[in-house]
Parts: C-alpha cells; sequence; structure tokens
C-alpha cells in the first residue's frame, strides 16, 4: 500500500511564501486563490513575542468529510491517499467547501486575471474553464505523482514527480513521501521529532504533520 | 487615513462562511416548513382535514427552496450529478427524498388517498431530518456540527409546519382547533428546549466567538417572539378570551417567522468556520516551543494575535 503524505518542519519555514509562489506557477490558480498559503503568526504580547510560520493546503485527509459530503462523486480519495476532485462531475454546491475543517477549498464563479478582465499571455494559454463554478483545491501536484507511475521515479524523492511547493522550499521545510514505505523520508523526519496534525480531534485524519520540536 | 494592520494571521481566526448565500438559506427556510406542513397536514387529515391547500403549499415551499438552492450552485446544468452519491452523502440523500416526495405528493392530490397523504407527510419529515443532516454533517461549521444543531433544526422545521397548518385551519370549517392549538403549544416548548440546549452545549462544548455572539444576540428576541408570545397566545385563546382558532393562527405566523429568521441567522450569519490551530508553536534555534494557539475561540490560547 502507499499513503502520500507531507510532513512540514515549523522549525524551519521562514515564511519566504516561495511555496506559494511555486504552486500558483505550477497550477495557474487565479488571483485570489491560493491552494498553498503560508500563515505569519504573531503571537503574545510583549516582550514575550513570537512569530511563526503555518504552511497550509489540503491536508488530504485519512477521512476526508469533504468525500463525504459530496452529492456527487467528484470528490474522491484514492487508495495512495491523494484526495482529488473531477471538475467534469463536480456541479459547486459547495458542500465540500463546508465540510472541510482546513479552510482548503476555493469556488471561484468568474475568470480572473492578474490585470483586469483580459488574461496575459501566460494567463491565456494556461486558462482551464473547467475550473470556473467548480470546487478546486491543492492537488498535491496529482499530475506529477501519477508521473511516477511511468518513469519509475520515487515522489518526495525525485523532483519530477514531487509536488512543486516540496521542491521550491527554500529551508527543507516540506518533505513529501510515502509514509507506508518504510525508507522513505516523511518516515524518518516523523520518527525524529514530535509532531502534530491540525484539528486531529475531528477524526479526518490529516495527511500532513506537523514537527514542532525533537524528539 | 489609519489602516488596520492586516497579516496573514487574520486566517488563522474562524470566518462567517461567504460560499452559502440566501438562496441556500432559502433552501433550509422553506423546505423545513414545507416538510413539517405536509408531515402535520398528512396527519391531520386522520381528524377530517383536507390536504389539497396545504399539500400545494408544503410542495411548493419545498420547490421554492430548491429552486434557489438551484440557481446558487455553481453548474446548475449538471444538477442531476446531485444523485450520484446515496451512500454517504445527505445532499443527495435530500434531493432523493425530494424526488419521490413530489411524485408521492403529485399522486396525493389528485388520488386523494390515505396511504398516499400518509406517504407524502413521512417523506415530508424525512425531507426535514436531511436537510438537517446536511447541516449536521459539516465539519468544517462548528455551529453546525455540534450534536445538538440537528434536534434544534428538526424540531424547527416541525413547529413551523404545525405553525402553518394552524394558520390554514382558518379556512377549513369542521376540524377541531384544540388539538393543533395543544400540538402548536407543545412544539413550541420542545423548540425552545431544543434552543436554549443547542445554545448552552455550543458555550460549553467551544464555538468560534463569532458564532457565539450572532446566537446570543438572537437569543432573547427568539425567546420572546418565538416561543413566549406564541404560547401566551395559545394560553389565552384556550382559556376563552379570544378566538382559539386566529390566537393560534397569530401564534402559527409567530412561530414561523421566527422560526425563519434562525435558520437564517444558523446558515447565513453564524456559520463560521473551524479557523486553524497549532498545537505548540515550533521550537525556533535553542528556543522553547511555544504554547498552543487557537484563535477566535472563547477559552482557549491565542485570542490576542
Amino acid at each position: 500500500m502507499t499513503r502520500f503524505a507531507m510532513v512540514v518542519d515549523l522549525r524551519r519555514c521562514v515564511g519566504c511564501q516561495t511555496c506559494t509562489a511555486a504552486c500558483k506557477h505550477a497550477n495557474a490558480t487565479p488571483p485570489g486563490v491560493q491552494w498553498r498559503r503560508v500563515l505569519d503568526i504573531e503571537s503574545g504580547e510583549f516582550p514575550d513575542v513570537r512569530r511563526s510560520f503555518l504552511p497550509m493546503a489540503c491536508m488530504h485527509c485519512d477521512e476526508p468529510p469533504c468525500e463525504e459530503v459530496c452529492p456527487t462523486t467528484a470528490t474522491k480519495k484514492r487508495s495512495d491517499g491523494l484526495v482529488s476532485i473531477d471538475y467534469e462531475l463536480c456541479i459547486g454546491c459547495a458542500n465540500c467547501v463546508m465540510a472541510c475543517p482546513y479552510d482548503a477549498r476555493s469556488i471561484v464563479h468568474e475568470a480572473k486575471f492578474a490585470y483586469g478582465d483580459k488574461p496575459i499571455a501566460s494567463e491565456a494559454i494556461r486558462f482551464d474553464p473547467d475550473r470556473i463554478n467548480v470546487s478546486t483545491k491543492c492537488t498535491f501536484c496529482i499530475d506529477r505523482i501519477d508521473l511516477a507511475h511511468e518513469t519509475g521515479q520515487i515522489p518526495g524523492v525525485d523532483p519530477d514527480v514531487t509536488p512543486a511547493c516540496v521542491n521550491s522550499c527554500i529551508s527543507g521545510a516540506m518533505q513529501f513521501g510515502d509514509l507506508d514505505d518504510p525508507d522513505s523520508n516523511v518516515l524518518r523526519l516523523l520518527s525524529e521529532t514530535q509532531h502534530f496534525r491540525m484539528h486531529e480531534e475531528l477524526g479526518t485524519g490529516p495527511g500532513v504533520y506537523y514537527v514542532w520540536d525533537r524528539a | 487615513m489609519k489602516i488596520r494592520r492586516v497579516t496573514n494571521s487574520d486566517r488563522m481566526m474562524p470566518r462567517a462562511q461567504t460560499n452559502w448565500d440566501w438562496r441556500a438559506a432559502a433552501n433550509f427556510v422553506f423546505g423545513g416548513s414545507g416538510g413539517g406542513l405536509l408531515f402535520f397536514a398528512a396527519l391531520a387529515t386522520l381528524a377530517g382535514a383536507g390536504f389539497i391547500a396545504p399539500g400545494v403549499i408544503g410542495l411548493a415551499l419545498i420547490a421554492t427552496g430548491l429552486t434557489c438552492v438551484w440557481f446558487e450552485i455553481g453548474r446548475p446544468f449538471r444538477a442531476l450529478n446531485v444523485y450520484l452519491h446515496p451512500s454517504s452523502s445527505w445532499m443527495t440523500r435530500e434531493a432523493t427524498v425530494a424526488t419521490v416526495l413530489f411524485a408521492c405528493g403529485f399522486a396525493s392530490l389528485w388520488f386523494q388517498a390515505t396511504a398516499l397523504i400518509l406517504l407524502t407527510g413521512l417523506l415530508g419529515l424525512a425531507f426535514v431530518y436531511s436537510q438537517a443532516r446536511i447541516l449536521s454533517t459539516n465539519k468544517g461549521i462548528p455551529a453546525w456540527r455540534h450534536r445538538r444543531c440537528l434536534p434544534l433544526v428538526v424540531s424547527t422545521g416541525l413547529t413551523e409546519g404545525a405553525g402553518l397548518l394552524v394558520v390554514l385551519l382558518l379556512w377549513q370549517s369542521g376540524v377541531p382547533i384544540v388539538p393543533f392549538a395543544l400540538l402548536l403549544l407543545a412544539l413550541v416548548v420542545v423548540r425552545y428546549l431544543a434552543w436554549c440546549a443547542y445554545l448552552d452545549g455550543l458555550s460549553s462544548d467551544g464555538a468560534p466567538a463569532g458564532s457565539l455572539a450572532v446566537l446570543g444576540a438572537m437569543r432573547d428576541r427568539f425567546l420572546l417572539f418565538g416561543h413566549a408570545a406564541p404560547a401566551l397566545l395559545i394560553a389565552i385563546g384556550l382559556t376563552g378570551f379570544a378566538s382559539l382558532a386566529w390566537a393560534a393562527a397569530f401564534a402559527g405566523v409567530a412561530v414561523v417567522a421566527t422560526g425563519w429568521q434562525l435558520k437564517y441567522t444558523l446558515v447565513r450569519r453564524a456559520a463560521f468556520n473551524q479557523g486553524l490551530s497549532l498545537q505548540h508553536l515550533p521550537v525556533r534555534g535553542a528556543g522553547a516551543p511555544g504554547p498552543a494557539l487557537k484563535p477566535g475561540w472563547p477559552g482557549t490560547p491565542g485570542q490576542k494575535v
């Protein structure tokens, strides 16, 4: 079996937003939509203040609440743990948006471009009308993962078959791999550190782990 | 000009959902009332009441709600895809129940057969329940997923149905009003208990501050106009100081109006999402890890972000 997951080392993240930009570049998301984003969090009171960074995206849950409520079966959890959306089936009812406790999904109702109503050349080439009026979210760069079946490469190890955000991370804070592979980088990192999964009490079984200290 | 500093940390806070607008709320507002009306109108036929007027109005209310939500979905011409996931989606089940309900409802209006009418009533009840389950299975909205939200939404749908029925009984002669007035009174009490239990549960189990503020703001108004006033009107009618039929009808109107306000508020204004949280702030360099952070939830760490 395969269970792809992401491990984010919060100790390493510097909030540079390179992953955010890489995601937008890789997936051509419209203005205002960020499948991957990094929250810049200031907490505490002077003089005991702290700044933290929290990369967020779809958690590709073990028990995706979005899949349960989807009336069309457009949202599906694959055997490798990735949660995908079939844009041809989705009716844009937004039930999955309400079901997701991670604020990971968005629906765009009209074409939006960086500079007004008309797309610039690169936007015109990459504009996908199938994504209008349907639910969209991070796919873990599913096309790259699927490419691994053809090339024999290993997601999380070989950049060609690894999510764009992970490839782009300048500090090595983001790791991707197969939790069921005993030699995977993600399993090794988890075994060496203390980590948590967000909103785990909701029973969603998120596929993104956050490292906060060494073991 | 002063500009409030906005950082990404604002996105950690629970935010009011913006994807379901008044059209989605209308589905719950009208659908709940329509389903409740069909249920009690079917039962009322056993006491000699007619089914045509309440049947038509109940079906029309449900149709209005579904039409509103059809205009809301992003791809309305794919709407038939809604039937594809009956194994777990309550939206699919709601649509399925609605389809059977309309078939059975029109047949019962045409043939006036008791069995068909009663089946239509049961399907109306199933429709109300399906709608309540749609809300309760949405884990992203704490005010909806709370276990006491489901009984509240079901009870208000049924109470509104009974309220509409007593209004419609004004135009029906020969039907005893007392049992229906007492039924409405009992449902008003049940809805009040469900409302109080829901608010108490949200407060004790935890919910976004925004949800608690919105629901708390309507607490007294809902109690006064949705429960105290209708109960008083029915009591006045039962003691003979006024026409019971008219008193119950006014109570019914109050119950319906406040129920609609409750559902609109629940779907549109009190629906704050979960927000984000950190169980631990990470170690930085040689420092120590920080405490948990869950802004926007009363009584949890990180209120001053």
